[in-house]
């Protein structure tokens, strides 16, 4: 042990030095924001809570193509389909297993007519499983909760698609 | 008899008014640990429940309450239940001498400081017992680790005890405090107070002495099988044997509830003030400390004790004694 270590150790030279370096940084403004009460900015391409979109007059916009769910990896979505009196073709079941749900965006990417999206809504904890089996009625009234977020981040995001 | 029943209400009356400050200053310590801890990681610790979050102990101790006990089938289970009791009895009963000025104290006895000395020695009990009834590895383990950790830094603070009272002459710890009218302990023998001060940090296994419980290797140590009030007993025991430390430390060497200097505006702020400030600074050097350093190695720990602190205290010893004996110095009290 050389001279200046013992006397770096007998003084606490160091100790010392991470003491003042302690209560230096007590003084300093915090790095983290106050959860709860304050949020972070969400990126326009944020995957988050599903929801299912209209077309501004209240048809729903979805077409049943079962895109999204052929491309589903963790085959979380569920769709069955009917000819309508119009003969358009509509989804009379529409299910996303949110459990099953690995937020990868695939459903979103692959929707031909900007139907399904992920949201920015990732605060959507429950206290039961079966609220997290969303049906067609829940994404539905997501997309209405949600559609002027919606539309603004798929106008900002139009750019890199 | 109604004579009896007369001071038995009288002491339960004073009591009840030593405990539950006790407990409830146990409780903001804790809040204040949590945040100065999270204030120099640059977090911003609890600060949900109540203003600043000051009831968040309070809210963790109704979660404590409410959950279920589990008591492992191999448990001895008379000891395993003894252990959190004792832990927490020994950390309240030693407050009992703690004077927070002149003439307010619970008892003022004539052995003090021996006393003081003698229940936070016992406090080892309610940890080794506590692990050694777990019937598990972990817990054994940290109880193992927590006893041969407590009894090596006794002896030195055994020592540095003796160190003071060769100073004051007196085992009372209201004498120790006037003794220190003119001059504070801390400065004559301040090597004496750092080395206290790294004691009293093993002694209440705050980190970086925090071994019992290192939960990367013992995942809670000997509290590992406690759940629900058991484990919060523990934990409140903990937390009032630090503010004890810290107390033993304002009075050995920061003069009790003395006034820094006594003159015309600091000795207008009551004695007992006095004294919290001194436990608050104390503690939030403790509270300082968990942030900064990092866990000692177990040999480490064990030879700082050992080969380092003991030697000190007692050279440090007989310097004080051969000063105060040359200069003439030797308090002449009532021997």
């Amino acid at each position: 042990m050389n001279l200046n270590r013992l006397f770096k150790t007998i003084f606490l030279v160091e100790f010392v030095s991470g003491l003042y370096l302690a209560i230096r940084e007590l003084f300093r403004k915090s790095k983290t924001i106050n959860y709860p009460f304050e949020k972070g900015s969400i990126s326009p391409r944020m995957r988050g809570e599903h929801a299912l979109r209209r077309y501004p007059n209240g048809e729903e916009r979805c077409i049943a193509c079962k895109l999204c769910e052929a491309v589903c990896p963790a085959q979380a979505i569920t769709i069955e389909s009917t000819e309508r009196g119009d003969g358009s073709r509509k989804t009379t079941r529409y299910d996303i297993d949110m459990l099953k749900c690995i937020y990868c965006g695939l459903c979103q990417e692959s929707c031909p007519v900007d139907a399904i999206v992920q949201g920015p809504n990732f605060e959507f904890a429950t206290e039961t499983r079966e609220e997290l089996y969303y049906d067609k009625k829940k994404l539905l009234e997501n997309g209405d909760r949600w559609e002027s977020v919606l539309a603004k981040n798929i106008k900002l995001d139009k750019l890199y698609r | 008899m109604l004579e009896y029943l007369q001071i038995l209400g009288q002491e339960v009356y004073k009591i009840f008014f030593l405990l539950v400050p006790i407990l409830v200053s146990v409780a903001m310590i804790v809040w204040l640990d949590r945040r100065i801890w999270g204030m120099v990681q640059k977090r911003r610790g609890p600060n949900v429940v109540g203003p600043f979050g000051l009831f968040q102990t309070l809210a963790d101790a109704l979660k404590y309450i409410f959950k279920e006990i589990i008591i492992p089938a191999s448990a001895n289970k008379v000891i395993f239940i003894l252990a959190p009791i004792i832990t927490m009895t020994l950390a309240l009963v030693a407050w009992a001498v703690i004077p927070m000025s002149e003439d307010f104290v619970l008892s003022d006895i004539n052995v003090g400081i021996l006393y003081l000395f003698a229940i936070s020695s016992l406090g080892v009990y309610g940890i080794i017992m506590g692990g050694w009834a777990s019937n598990s590895k972990y817990p054994f383990l940290g109880a193992i680790r927590s006893a041969a950790q407590m009894v090596s830094y006794e002896v030195s603070i055994g020592i540095i005890i003796i160190n003071v009272l060769l100073c004051v002459g007196s085992l009372n710890l209201k004498e120790i405090v006037l003794a220190q009218k003119d001059l504070w302990y801390v400065i004559p023998l301040f090597p004496m107070f750092i080395v206290f001060f790294i004691s009293a940090l093993a002694e209440t296994n705050r980190p970086p002495f925090d071994l019992p419980e290192a939960e990367a290797e013992l995942v809670a140590g000997y509290q590992t099988e406690y759940s629900g009030m058991m484990y919060a007993m523990f934990w409140l025991g903990e937390y009032a044997n630090i503010l004890l430390m810290c107390a033993m430390g304002s009075i050995l060497f920061l003069g009790g509830w003395l006034p820094i200097i006594d003159i015309y505006p600091l000795n207008l702020i009551p004695a007992p003030i006095w004294m919290i400030l001194k436990i608050l600074f104390l503690f939030f050097l403790f509270a300082l400390i968990k942030a900064i350093v990092p866990r000692y190695r177990y040999d480490q720990l064990m030879r700082l004790g050992w080969k380092i602190f003991l030697p000190f205290s007692l050279i440090y010893l007989v310097l004080t004694a051969s000063f105060l004996f040359y200069f003439d110095k030797l308090p002449k009290g009532n021997f």
